[in-house]
């Protein structure tokens, strides 16, 4: 199948050795070809010395999902190649450290193994053990530039960019690495290999960036001048790019001081405390964190739900549960954020799909959280915020402003304007407020406690349902107002799926290809809870919806039970959840194997139910147990929950990676 | 019926302020506190501290955590923006209202279970930043709410209304203050209005965190014999260590004080505090030296009180985040927002 700008490349490395920074380069300079491609760092929690991959897909259609039928793989670190090794496609190509010979056990018959004495000619050439191994990494780039046809001048102005004429004995040292590569394998390997690129004009309205520094840029055009936080994989980008955007664009011209401040808090639970204080102030606050720290957090974001005050969090999701896997990605927060924090909370949570939905949302976010006074929540995930993804450029329109909400001024509040800060006097559930500090008939008392509609203390039944009731108006007036949802239908479609956030790319893409094995599918991605009335029409339209999300309990297709119209028969859950980005072979896969067990062929028969069977172990195995062929495990290795996990109906074997 | 509405009665001849406000306008809601508890005393001097410093009532952000002293914030500056949070938070909120609006007076009310259990670490990193703010901790050695358990303030040998002993170490929220290089410590007495007064002026005009720990007896559960937070134990061991008076930009100083007994810091913005009977050897300015004092005395059984330690150079926070001097809140978002010419710019660096 793979060919000519079809192709995926896994490269192991070891951690900490600068490969990032190579590989980063043979992705760039794909990007620069003009031709669509994705990069997937799948990296350890370590600093330096552990197992790392990453994985770059080429796809001349545009699809981004992640591929795990890699056709390349790069093989540089001895403590992985077993099961590197193990993860080519027959007929695919192994490239190797050929310095010192390969145990004959890893040989395989049905790959061809290419090997190019990295290690030998980097030490004919370079001198010192760091610069060795830098120049190992830019060695395997020239070698698969010359392989792949990777554009050597493209390469060369990348280099020349990164490193510039100030430091010009590296330039010189990264050229001489390249070529040295290159010209191995261009004598040795009669290139190019089948599988190779050319050149196209396909990325040139986009921009390659990943989800946290999209998601702080969209902070600073949003007027964010608070942020707190506390470091967190895989958030911890998000606040250093907008601290470095504010060092550069938030400068007064004249002192050289901020209009911002950042503040790195002593944990989590004062970093959701200074933001909902500044909230409170009336500036646009957010937070950064991952889901440890929402669980850190929850206790305030009660007490900003309760108390009506407008703050943005941003969720960047990793495995858990606990520490869980933090150099991994999942969508297992989405029960929590929808509900987080004790007694009767619900929240507005916002789901981009990609670094440009990223941005977007994160102004949304801050227009949210000021028009419905409550905590917002902006969930995106390990992949969309730490790997590279091509995006389409993204857009200002400056003519925005920002949407403060219902805040009373200094004028409105001395001409005389009645101000009971939690009445309802517009109908919708959303109250007026004031600021402190603006003037004396604005001033409130904000309490977590029991209050009634003016603000009051209260320990009375009447007066306390007054407001959680119409905080509930408040959250169903939100249904109407945030994103709606991608929905895209397709001729003669009669069954749907569903999904959510960074599941969208490989959802896409599993579609068509359903559609041209017959399968015709209506599609939605949900951008945001409350559902709008959109949501829950379209599962009601379709006997059949498959629901597919990264997480081991079917949250979304729990929160879709609770909070639409939809009956259990009409869900069918696709679930993955080890750790890696979704990929399109597993939802085309899972959506047929759930249709052979209906005995349906996806033309309007519905999905024989396979019963509720919650929390039984039936068919589940751990994470990266099971598998096929010895190729279980590692870091292709991706978990699927068997039959009778929770949810009516839901995909049934566990399989290993990059099968 | 779970508040009380205080009548609002003037009288045309109560004395008034720089404002022409009267000591009634710093007032708020009726206590529900026990009847002789400490922090009504507190809330008086309190409310004595802004009248006489002639704060806009609604230019003060007042907030306070969980507990006791939490519920005092509602009973002084009813013009005030308050906000009573989570337990051991206040902290948090302060340092995120301050860094959203530098210019507002930001008061935070606390107790030693609020500030010396669960928000210990809150209160350890607002003293780190130096947050702009005027910290009460109101400190009885007892979790009042709870009906009686012990806090993290009792001291060794103190007996509960139960007759249970405590035998754990107490923390001490000056020395705590002193090791972590407050720019500000005081120690006072709920039962020692004159001397609260002025420490609580020079408190809320210092710039960073002024941390003035009060002894407040609670007088239901922790005033009785064998207690060392009752109103018998602290008069007995108090000692006056330095006794200050605070004295604001561009007003006359009244009373006279033998030469070579008085020691004047000047505070940021030119008010002074006056140390007087400041005992031989000891230097409020010197951080060391208050916290030698301060452990000898406390190991003679004294409780030494006063504005123990002042550092008027200390920088606050948003010297240290090098934030603009107009408050964040009041930037025109024009200010804000690079456009969109800057985000062709910003975005070439991603090709």
């Amino acid at each position: 199948m793979s060919g000519v700008n079809d192709l995926a490349l896994k490269i192991a490395t070891v951690n900490g050795t600068g490969s990032a920074s190579a590989n980063g380069l043979l992705m760039q300079s794909i990007f620069r070809m003009g031709i669509p491609v994705t990069g997937k760092n799948v990296f350890p929690s370590n600093i330096q010395g552990l197992p790392t991959w990453y994985e770059i897909r080429v796809s001349g259609e545009g699809w981004t999902a992640r591929s795990p039928e890699y056709d390349l793989v790069v093989a540089m670190n001895p403590a992985t190649y077993a099961r590197d090794i193990a993860e080519v496609q027959p007929g695919g190509w192994v490239l190797h450290d050929s310095s010192w010979p390969l145990a004959r056990e890893l040989r395989r018959e049905d790959v061809t193994f290419l090997g190019v004495p990295l290690a030998r000619m980097g030490s004919e050439h370079f001198h010192g053990s760091r610069t060795l191994i830098l120049m190992k990494n830019v060695g395997y780039v020239g070698a698969l530039a010359a392989l792949l046809e990777v554009d050597r001048d493209v390469v060369r102005s990348l280099l020349e960019e990164r490193f510039g004429e100030k430091k010009r004995a590296l330039l010189d040292a990264n050229f001489k690495a390249f070529d040295l590569g290159f010209e191995f394998a261009r004598e040795h390997f009669e290139p190019p290999l089948p599988i190779r690129l050319s050149p196209m004009d396909a990325t040139r309205d986009s921009v390659l960036i990943d989800g946290n520094t999209a998601a702080a840029i969209g902070c600073l055009y949003a007027g964010a001048t608070v942020a707190s936080w506390y470091p967190i994989t895989p958030s911890t980008s998000l606040v250093q790019a907008f601290e470095a955007y504010a060092n550069r664009y938030r400068k007064d011209p004249e002192t050289g001081k901020l209009r911002v401040a950042v503040i790195q808090a002593e944990d989590e639970l004062a970093a959701a405390g200074m933001a909902i204080g500044a909230g409170w102030m009336g500036a646009r606050s957010f937070t950064s964190t991952s889901g440890a720290g929402i669980s850190l957090m929850s206790e305030f974001i009660g007490l900003a739900y309760y108390t009506e005050i407008p703050v943005v969090f941003f969720d960047i999701q990793r495995v858990g549960p606990s520490t869980g896997m933090p150099t991994r990605t999942q969508q297992g927060d989405i029960l929590m954020v929808a509900y987080a924090s004790h007694g009767d909370t619900k929240h507005i949570a916002l789901f981009p799909a990609d670094p440009k939905e990223c941005f977007e949302l994160a102004v949304a976010a801050f227009d949210l959280a000021e028009r419905f006074q409550t905590p917002v929540f902006v969930v995106s995930d390990l992949d969309i915020g730490m790997n590279d993804w091509v995006v389409p450029r993204f857009e200002w329109d400056d003519g925005y402003r920002p949407d403060r909400g219902k805040v009373l001024t200094a004028g409105e509040l001395e001409a005389g304007a009645v101000f009971h800060r939690y009445e309802d006097v517009d109908g919708d559930g959303i109250p007026w407020r004031t600021l402190p500090g603006v003037h004396p008939r604005g001033a409130f008392f904000t309490r977590g406690s029991g209050h009634d509609r003016y603000a009051r203390y209260t320990e009375d039944a009447g007066p306390y349902t007054d407001v959680v009731d119409r905080l509930t108006r408040k959250h169903a007036t939100a249904a109407a107002h945030v994103p709606a949802p991608v929905v895209a239908r397709r001729p003669g479609a009669s069954l749907g799926l569903v999904t959510i956030g960074g599941c969208d790319a490989a959802c896409r893409e599993a579609v068509h290809h359903l559609a041209e094995r017959g399968v015709p599918l209506d599609y939605m991605r949900i951008r945001a809870f409350p559902f709008g009335d959109e949501v829950g029409a379209f599962l009601l339209e379709h006997p059949t919806n498959f629901i597919v999300e990264q997480n081991r309990d079917a949250q979304l297709h729990h929160l879709l039970l609770v909070e639409t119209a939809v009956t259990r028969d009409r869900l069918a859950s696709v679930r993955r959840y080890g750790g890696l980005p979704l990929s399109a072979v597993h939802v085309v896969d899972d959506v047929l194997g759930l249709l052979r067990e209906s005995g349906g062929n996806g033309h309007g028969a519905a999905v024989a139910g396979a019963g509720s069977a919650a929390g039984t172990a039936s068919g589940a195995r751990g994470p990266n147990g099971g598998g096929g062929g010895g190729r279980a495990g590692g870091p292709g290795g991706e978990a699927r929950r068997g039959r009778g996990a929770g949810p009516s109906r839901s995909a049934g074997r566990d399989d290993g990676g990059g099968s | 019926m779970t508040h009380i509405e205080k009548p609002r009665v003037h009288h045309p001849a109560l004395e008034q302020n720089e404002l022409g406000l009267t000591r009634r306008d710093y007032e708020g809601r009726m206590s529900t506190l026990c009847a002789g508890c400490g922090h009504d005393s507190v809330t008086a001097a309190i409310i004595e501290t802004f009248w006489k410093l002639s704060v806009p009532p609604h230019r003060v952000a007042k907030l306070s955590g969980i507990g006791c002293s939490a519920k005092t914030p509602t009973y002084f500056v009813k013009e005030a923006h308050g906000f009573n949070a989570v337990h051991g938070r206040m902290p948090s909120l302060v340092t995120g209202g301050n860094a959203a609006n530098r210019d507002l007076v930001y008061i935070g009310i606390s107790g030693d279970g609020d500030s010396l259990s669960i928000g210990l670490g809150q209160l350890c990193h607002a003293i780190r930043r130096n947050v702009d703010m005027l910290y009460v901790l109101e400190n009885n050695g007892v979790y009042g709410l709870t009906k009686g358990q012990f806090s993290a303030s009792a001291d060794v040998g103190s007996v509960a209304k139960t007759g249970e002993v405590n035998r754990q170490r107490p923390i001490d929220p000056v020395l705590l203050a002193l090791s972590l290089g407050a720019s500000f410590v005081a120690r006072g007495f709920s039962g020692d209005k004159a001397q609260l007064v002025p420490i609580l002026e020079a408190g809320l005009r210092h710039r960073g965190l002024a941390l003035v720990d009060v002894i407040s007896p609670c007088v239901t559960f922790n005033d009785h014999e064998g207690s060392t937070k009752s109103y018998r134990y602290t008069r007995e061991h108090e000692v006056e260590a330095v006794e200050a008076d605070f004295v604001p930009l561009r007003r006359e100083l009244t009373a006279e004080y033998e030469a070579g007994d008085v020691r004047e810091v000047a505070m940021h913005d030119g008010s002074v505090v006056r140390f007087r009977k400041v005992p031989a050897h000891y230097d409020p300015t010197d951080r060391d030296a208050a916290y030698a004092y301060v452990r000898g005395r406390q190991e003679a059984g004294e409780v030494p009180t006063g504005l123990l330690h002042l550092d008027p150079t200390g920088q606050d926070m948003h010297r240290a985040l090098g934030t603009v001097e107009t408050p964040l809140v009041d930037l025109p978002f024009e200010a804000l927002c690079p456009g969109r010419d800057k985000l062709a710019e910003i975005l070439a660096a991603f090709r």
